[in-house]
């Protein structure tokens, strides 16, 4: 643990992307085999659940440190990271840490699901009074699943490569997929060099870069695929040894999610990989995304569900034909072999190509750019036809043009802070448009978009700005404004303003604009109609 | 006519109406008597001051060598329109002291910033019996409990060394009034020369020409010969980072001394390499053990997390109340001078918006599915 717990702290000391990579590597050198399994399987956002309440655990650490629980609660909104809270609230009665690893805790962790309450209490307060500070705060990430660290897969998939001295790219597709640290060890998953057996395994996706600049720099119109950028969920589906699974790019199987598609483990040849958007569809077009919303995180597909918000897999690439992985072949001769899957199908209403935009030329593609949202897309996808499918995001042969989010300017209502790397800043803001009573009607969250000097002064404002408190939340005096994006709207029976958008974000500190001259609801509504 | 208090807050600082005196005003009066040097707390413009004997090279320095200054000892009564005032010490910086207040049997103390532990520069804080006392919050929070000094300064000679292996620089941050002596007497020089930000440098010749037992240093100048830094500790503020200043000491490890490094968020935001835990006012364990060595019956919190404290001390029996002040503010001013720094700010908002890129991506793509 004391190696891993030290990974931790210097990994999240450290901005620098060589350093954190150096840390990995010598991690995964020297870190005995059980470990690096443990580790990876934290580093690929695997967070095995021992079915603890964090209400309980709140409740026992301060117990331990012998405060009340409003106090725990302001010590919680002050750190922001509740593991952390507790590791500084503990009375330090190790020090010096602990001497088991980091898999000999997972294990004394997986002891947890089978116990009782009382039980439960018990076997973790002997872990606290066993570990130091630190290790304190590790333990209670793993405890609570709530493991999350500032590495993208593809720096541990580098330093794993390093370390190992074998391809990045094998390496990302070795630890995607199904795999349990409990039956595989770190020899089968990672080091194994023949064919892996794993059907359900996914290939990596390949992702897109925003285009920078004028669309005419890609050079010639000829040499690129420009398909609509489609407002989904980015899927590949795989079906092999005659059984079909369904990725999400958050890396998640959900192939019960969709019944829909399941049909095509009739349809498709064995040995097939097919990358795509899940978009929910009717009358022969996508429906938007707020429809798709309706059903995700959904345990329960009702039948009404599947009614009103049915999906369909929009393809635009094929990764493996005939059990042979073709990445390697271009774009354009991909698009031949997905084609002719596609034209061996039965007629049906839940698996269609993405088309190919017909252009002449760059002004033809600026032109149609615009409608967008007609189409229900977010604007363009534009490949190179001559690319291979790669692994993450690359820069050069896919981009991705997309349209210019909606925006509204709007007033600071509520302020709470951080949490973070932004613990004791004002960081995540309200913001409210004038409402037809011309009170302020909140309408949206919001927390990126500012620079850390414009947060600062943000803060600064708000700590002496504050009407009200009411826990973590501090009703703030109306008067900055800010223009908000976002990325789609929606009528709302959950919301104040009757209201929601997407993906809001701050575009701009409007310090041109007094309060009295932001937005309102109405201007929202006449938003809501022209995008509906 | 229900009696005044003794100690009123006016809203322009902390008032003693039967003396008309001040205590640290933050904005110009008649007389003030201040408690310590930080510039939150002495400020400028009164006509008439008074200070502990050791505040004097500084409030000199920062108020101006012409100010209308008296100094006492700890310890020494003087009397102010039949209000008996004396100055004791606080612990938090050199010269800073807390101000009791007695009338008529009612004892009242003012404590301004103060920490229990003994740092070796500053004079020991006294706990003050009275039946008010006046406290500060700034870690008023049980997640705040220091270690001993000792092994946070042996972190620093660690951290010091290890650089010097690597012939690189080792950067250390923070206050320049307070902190930076504190340093000074409790690591070990492992160099003859020590070099120091020019901030620092004047508040440590001021403080050895006023005969403390402080080492010299050598001021950094952006035209010295990078190669004297190989290995070298530098003495920085806050404000210093990021600059073309610190640039010079290329290659470089970058310090920072503060309490806020117990926590990982403000850590972070710092970018810092090394974060030492290192505070001059009072922790959880010992801010309830100084309200409670005063015996005081009533006690009014100031700067921190006032209303958190308020209410923890009357569930535990001590009637309080939250008080608003100006004071505290001297990490606000040191913040918004390094938000003012481009590139560090640019490069914590680049990063921001990576983090930001991936959590949406993924609530869109895989939420909930």
């Amino acid at each position: 643990m004391k190696q891993f717990a030290e990974l931790f702290m210097n990994l999240d000391r450290t901005n620098k992307t060589n350093a954190k990579v150096d840390l990995l590597k010598s991690y995964f050198q020297t870190a005995s085999d059980d470990d690096k399994l443990w580790a990876l399987t934290l580093f690929t956002g695997r967070r095995p659940s021992f079915k603890v309440n964090r209400t309980q655990v709140k409740e026992w650490a301060a117990e331990e440190a012998g405060i009340p629980m409003w106090l725990f609660q302001e010590s919680y909104h002050s750190v922001g990271d509740l593991g952390e809270t507790i590791s500084l609230l503990l009375p330090r009665t190790s020090p010096g840490g602990s001497e088991k690893s980091l898999s000999e805790w997972f294990h004394y962790l997986g002891m947890l699901p089978g116990m009782a309450d009382e039980q439960k209490r018990d076997h973790i307060i002997r872990a606290w009074t066993q570990l130091s500070q630190h290790e304190t705060f590790v333990f209670n990430k793993l405890l609570m699943g709530s493991f999350r660290i500032g590495v993208s897969q593809t720096l541990v998939v580098r330093a794993l490569a390093e370390a190992t001295e074998t391809d990045s790219n094998v390496i990302a597709h070795r630890v995607m997929g199904q795999w349990d640290p409990l039956d595989t060890t770190f020899e089968q998953l990672i080091l194994d060099k023949g064919e892996n057996d794993n059907a359900s395994r996914p290939y990596p996706f390949f992702l897109a870069y925003p285009i920078e600049g004028d669309v005419a720099d890609l050079g010639e119109p000829n040499d690129w695929f420009a398909e609509w950028k489609w407002d989904g969920i980015r899927s590949q589906i795989i079906y092999r040894n005659k059984e079909l699974f369904i990725w999400t790019r958050g890396e998640e199987l959900s192939t019960e999610k969709f019944p829909e598609l399941h049909f095509l483990s009739d349809v498709l040849p064995d040995g097939t990989v097919l990358d795509g958007e899940i978009v929910t569809y009717a009358d022969g077009r996508p429906m938007p995304f707020n429809v798709l919303q309706t059903r995700i995180g959904r345990k329960n597909l009702s039948k009404k569900v599947l009614e009103e918000a049915p999906v369909a897999f929009l393809a635009y690439d094929m990764l493996e034909a005939n059990g042979v992985d073709i990445r390697g072949l271009t774009q354009e001769q991909r698009r031949v072999q997905l084609e002719a899957v596609h034209a061996s199908m039965p007629a049906q209403n839940y698996f269609h190509l993405s088309p190919l935009i017909d252009f002449e030329d760059w002004q033809a593609l600026r032109d149609l750019h615009p409608q967008s949202r007609d189409n229900i897309a977010e604007g363009f996808m534009i490949k190179r036809k001559a690319s291979t499918y790669q692994v993450g995001r690359k820069k050069g042969d896919w981009w991705k043009w997309k349209i210019d989010p909606l925006s509204i300017d709007a007033v600071l209502i509520y302020a709470q802070k951080g949490s973070g790397r932004r613990a004791e800043l004002f960081t995540d803001y309200t913001f409210a448009v004038w409402g037809d009573d011309g009170k302020l009607v909140p309408f949206a969250k919001a927390y990126s978009g500012l620079t850390d000097a414009e947060i600062g002064q943000v803060d600064y404002f708000i700590k002496r700005n504050v009407l009200e408190k009411f826990g973590p939340v501090r009703t703030v005096k109306p008067e900055l404004v800010f223009e908000i994006g976002f990325e789609g709207i929606n009528e709302s029976t959950r919301h104040k303003s009757g209201i929601a958008v997407r993906f809001p974000r701050i575009l701009r500190w409007r310090k041109d604009k007094k309060a009295e001259e932001a937005d309102s609801l109405g201007n929202l509504r006449e938003i809501l109609n022209n995008y509906k | 006519m229900p009696k005044q208090p003794l100690l009123q807050f006016t809203g322009k600082s902390i008032y003693c109406a039967i003396a008309d005196v001040h205590i640290d005003p933050w904005m110009p009066v008649g007389r003030a008597i201040i408690t310590h040097a930080h510039s939150d707390h002495a400020r400028w413009g009164s006509q008439h001051y008074l200070a502990h004997k050791d505040s004097e090279p500084i409030l000199r320095l920062r108020l101006g060598q012409d100010i209308n200054l008296q100094t006492v000892q700890y310890g020494e009564r003087f009397m102010i329109n039949g209000v008996k005032f004396s100055l004791h010490p606080a612990g938090h910086i050199i010269g800073s002291a807390q101000v009791r207040v007695e009338y008529q049997g009612e004892v009242w103390v003012a404590s301004g910033d103060y920490k229990l532990e003994d740092d070796h520069f500053a004079t020991p804080f006294e706990p003050v019996k009275c039946n008010v006392f006046i406290t500060e919050s700034t870690f008023g929070l049980p997640i705040y409990k220091w270690r001993p000094q000792q092994e946070v300064m042996a972190e620093i000679d660690d951290w010091w060394a290890q650089n010097r292996a690597e012939d690189k620089a080792s950067v250390l941050m923070g206050y320049s009034l307070g902190k930076m002596q504190r340093i000074l007497r409790n690591i070990q020089l492992q160099d003859s020369v020590i070099y120091a930000h020019g901030a620092i440098y004047t508040v440590n010749e001021r403080l050895r020409e006023a005969g403390f037992d402080l080492p010299e240093l050598t001021l950094a100048t952006k035209e010295m010969d990078r190669k004297l830094f190989k290995g070298a500790l530098v003495l920085a503020p806050p404000s210093a980072d990021g600059t073309t200043w610190i640039r010079k000491f290329a290659p470089y490890s970058v310090g920072y001394c503060s309490g806020w490094m117990a926590l990982r968020g403000a850590k972070n935001r710092r970018a810092v390499d090394q974060g030492f835990v290192l505070s001059d006012h009072v922790d959880w364990p010992d801010l309830n053990r100084a309200v409670k060595e005063t015996g005081a019956e009533k006690v009014y919190v100031t700067h921190g997390y006032t209303s958190i404290y308020a209410r923890w001390l009357n569930e535990n029996g001590i009637e309080a109340a939250e008080v608003n002040t100006m004071y505290g503010n001297e990490d606000e001013n040191e913040e918004e001078e390094a938000a003012q720094d481009v590139s560090a700010g640019q490069n914590a908002y680049e990063e921001h918006k990576r983090e930001l890129d991936e959590t949406v991506n993924t609530d869109k793509d895989g939420a909930g599915l």
